[in-house]
C-alpha cells in the first residue's frame, strides 16, 4: 500500500511555475517562430499545452505544438513494465531545424527521456532539443540534465512522486508518496 | 504486465473479444508510425521472427515481413518451395530444427487447417496463424476490422455482408469470427454449394441474392473466386457467376445507398468485382492493404511483448 508523505505543490504553486518556465523558455529562444514544445504523454503533454499557450499569450507569436508516446521506443519492453495505455504520437509540423523543447512532468532515471529522443528522430532532424520538467527528483541512469525545472525534489528510491491534474485526475497537485 | 492473454495468434474464433479490441486499437497508433519519415520502431530489437510459408503468398508475406522490419525485429523467411519440405522432410522435424535456432515467434502460412494449432503443441514461442488452408485467416480479418473501424468510427451494430466462395474462404471464416464478437450483423451471400452448411449456427445470416445483401449492408468485403482451390464444376462458367453474384458498376448503381466496398485481395478484376467499383471512391482496398501492415504490428507487438515465455 502507498500513503501520501506530503504534498509538495498545489494548485497556484504549480500554476506559477509553468509560468516561470514558459518566461525561462522564451529568454532562451531569441527566434519564436523556429521553437517548438513536444509533450510526453500522458501528463507531459498536458503542462507542454498549458506551457505552449502561456508562451503564445505572452508572446504574442503562434508555437508548434506536438505529442510524443514513447512506448514503441521505451527500454525496459521486455520487463513488460512499459505503459498499458498506448496512444499515437502526434507531431504534426516540421521538425527539421526547429528547436525542441521536451515537456515531462518528472523527470527520474532519464531513460523515457531517451526514448522520447530517439522517437524524435524518426520525425527528422531537430536543430535543437531542450528539456523542461515539472520536477526533478534525481536518480538518473543516464546522462541527462533539465534545461528547464520548475523544481528540484530529491526523493530516496522507495518515494514515488504522484502529478495529478485537473484534466485526468479532477485537481492540480503534486504528492510525494511513499510505498 | 499483460497487454493481451493471447499466447498465439492462430484464428479469431478462440480469443478474447477484448484482445480483438486491443489488437485494432494499438494498430491505429502503428498506423500514425507509417505516417512518419522514418517509419520504424525499435521495440522489437533483437527478436528474430521466422516466416514460415508453405503456400504462396504476395501480400501477406510482404506485409508480415515489413510490419517485422517496421518493428526493428531480426527476419527469416522460409518458403516451401525452395526447402527440404520438397526432400520429404515433415513439418514437425522442420518446425523443431527452426525452433532450436532460438526463434521468438513464428509467423506460418501452411494449406492444412489447424497446422498452426498442431505447431503451438512443438513450439514454445508465439505462433501467428498467416492463413490455414481453409480454416482461418485472423490477421487479414483484424485489418478488415480496422478499415471498417477507420471508415465507420465503430463496428458494433453495422451491416457487413461477406459475398463470394465462403465455403474454401478463410479470410470469410475470420471475419464471422471476429465481426460476431464485436457485434456487427453479419450476412453471407454465395451459391448454395459454396456455403457450410449449418453456418447460420455462428451468427450469421443467409441470402442467395446478392441485391438483397447490398441493400442491406453498411459494407460489402467481396472475396476472390479461388479457382485454384476449386474442383471442376463447382461454378459453370465465370461469366454466370458475375452475372448473379459479381459486384459490377451496374448493380450498384441501382441501389439508392453507397455501401463500402472492401476486397482481401488478389482480385479478379471483372469476375466477382468490376474495375470500376475496385478503382471507385467506395472502395477501401488499398486502406486495407496500408491497415494489414499496422495490423500485423500490432499483433506481433503485442504477442512478443504480453507473454512471459521464459
Amino acid at each position: 500500500m502507498s500513503k501520501i508523505k506530503s504534498i509538495l505543490l498545489n494548485e497556484l504553486e504549480m500554476s506559477k511555475m509553468l509560468t516561470r518556465l514558459s518566461h525561462e523558455i522564451i529568454e532562451s529562444h531569441n527566434e519564436i517562430s523556429s521553437l517548438a514544445i513536444v509533450g510526453i504523454r500522458t501528463r507531459g503533454e498536458i503542462f507542454a499545452r498549458k506551457i505552449v499557450d502561456s508562451i503564445e499569450k505572452i508572446s504574442g507569436h503562434k508555437v508548434d505544438f506536438g505529442i510524443l508516446d514513447v512506448t514503441f521506443y521505451r527500454d525496459d519492453f521486455s520487463q513488460n513494465l512499459g505503459s498499458p495505455k498506448i496512444g499515437p504520437s502526434d507531431v504534426n509540423f516540421n521538425v527539421n531545424d526547429k528547436n525542441i523543447v521536451l515537456v515531462d512532468d518528472v523527470l527520474y532515471t532519464g531513460r523515457t527521456i531517451r526514448a522520447a529522443m530517439d522517437e524524435l528522430f524518426s520525425f527528422g532532424r531537430a536543430s535543437s532539443i531542450k528539456l523542461g520538467v515539472l520536477i526533478d527528483r534525481g536518480h538518473r541512469e543516464l546522462p541527462i540534465k533539465a534545461d528547464f525545472v520548475g523544481k528540484n525534489f530529491p526523493t530516496s528510491n522507495n518515494e514515488h512522486v504522484h502529478v495529478l491534474v485537473n484534466e485526468i485526475d479532477g485537481k492540480d497537485e503534486v504528492r510525494l508518496v511513499e510505498y | 504486465m499483460k497487454r493481451i492473454e493471447a499466447k498465439h495468434l492462430l484464428g479469431l474464433e478462440n480469443i478474447s473479444t477484448q484482445d480483438i479490441e486491443t489488437i485494432i486499437d494499438v494498430g491505429f497508433t502503428f498506423r500514425e508510425v507509417l505516417e512518419r519519415p522514418v517509419k520504424k520502431v525499435p521495440a522489437l530489437n533483437g527478436k528474430n521472427i521466422v516466416n514460415l510459408f508453405f503456400e504462396n503468398s504476395t501480400r501477406t508475406k510482404i506485409s508480415f515481413e515489413l510490419a517485422e522490419k517496421r518493428l526493428s525485429a531480426d527476419v527469416t523467411n522460409f518458403s516451401a518451395s525452395s526447402s527440404s519440405v520438397k526432400k520429404g522432410e515433415s513439418l514437425r522435424d522442420t518446425i523443431q530444427n527452426i525452433h532450436v535456432m532460438k526463434m521468438d515467434c513464428v509467423v506460418m502460412r501452411h494449406p492444412i487447417p489447424g497446422s498452426c494449432l498442431q505447431l503451438s503443441n512443438y513450439v514454445d514461442v508465439p505462433i501467428v496463424n498467416a492463413g490455414d488452408g481453409t480454416h482461418e485467416h485472423p490477421t487479414q480479418a483484424l485489418l478488415d476490422m480496422m478499415s471498417i473501424k477507420e471508415k465507420f468510427g465503430k463496428i458494433k451494430g453495422l451491416n457487413i455482408g461477406i459475398v463470394g466462395d465462403i465455403l474454401h474462404s478463410r479470410v470469410a471464416l475470420s471475419n464471422i469470427f471476429g465481426l460476431i464478437k464485436l457485434g456487427a450483423n453479419v450476412k453471407l451471400c454465395a451459391p448454395p454449394h459454396l456455403l457450410q452448411r449449418h453456418i447460420e449456427d455462428y451468427g450469421v445470416s443467409i441470402t442467395y441474392d446478392v441485391d438483397e445483401l447490398i441493400d442491406w449492408a453498411d459494407a460489402v468485403n467481396v472475396l476472390r473466386i479461388q479457382r485454384e482451390r476449386m474442383g471442376v464444376g463447382l461454378i459453370p462458367s465465370i461469366r454466370e457467376y458475375r452475372k448473379f453474384f459479381g459486384i459490377t458498376s451496374e448493380r450498384l448503381s441501382r441501389h439508392k445507398k453507397e455501401i463500402v466496398i472492401m476486397h482481401p485481395g488478389p482480385i479478379n478484376r471483372g469476375v466477382e468485382i468490376d474495375s470500376q467499383v475496385a478503382d471507385g471512391d467506395q472502395a477501401i482496398i488499398l486502406d486495407q492493404v496500408l491497415n494489414g501492415v499496422a495490423v500485423r504490428m500490432s499483433v506481433l507487438y503485442l504477442l512478443l511483448g504480453s507473454n512471459d515465455f521464459d
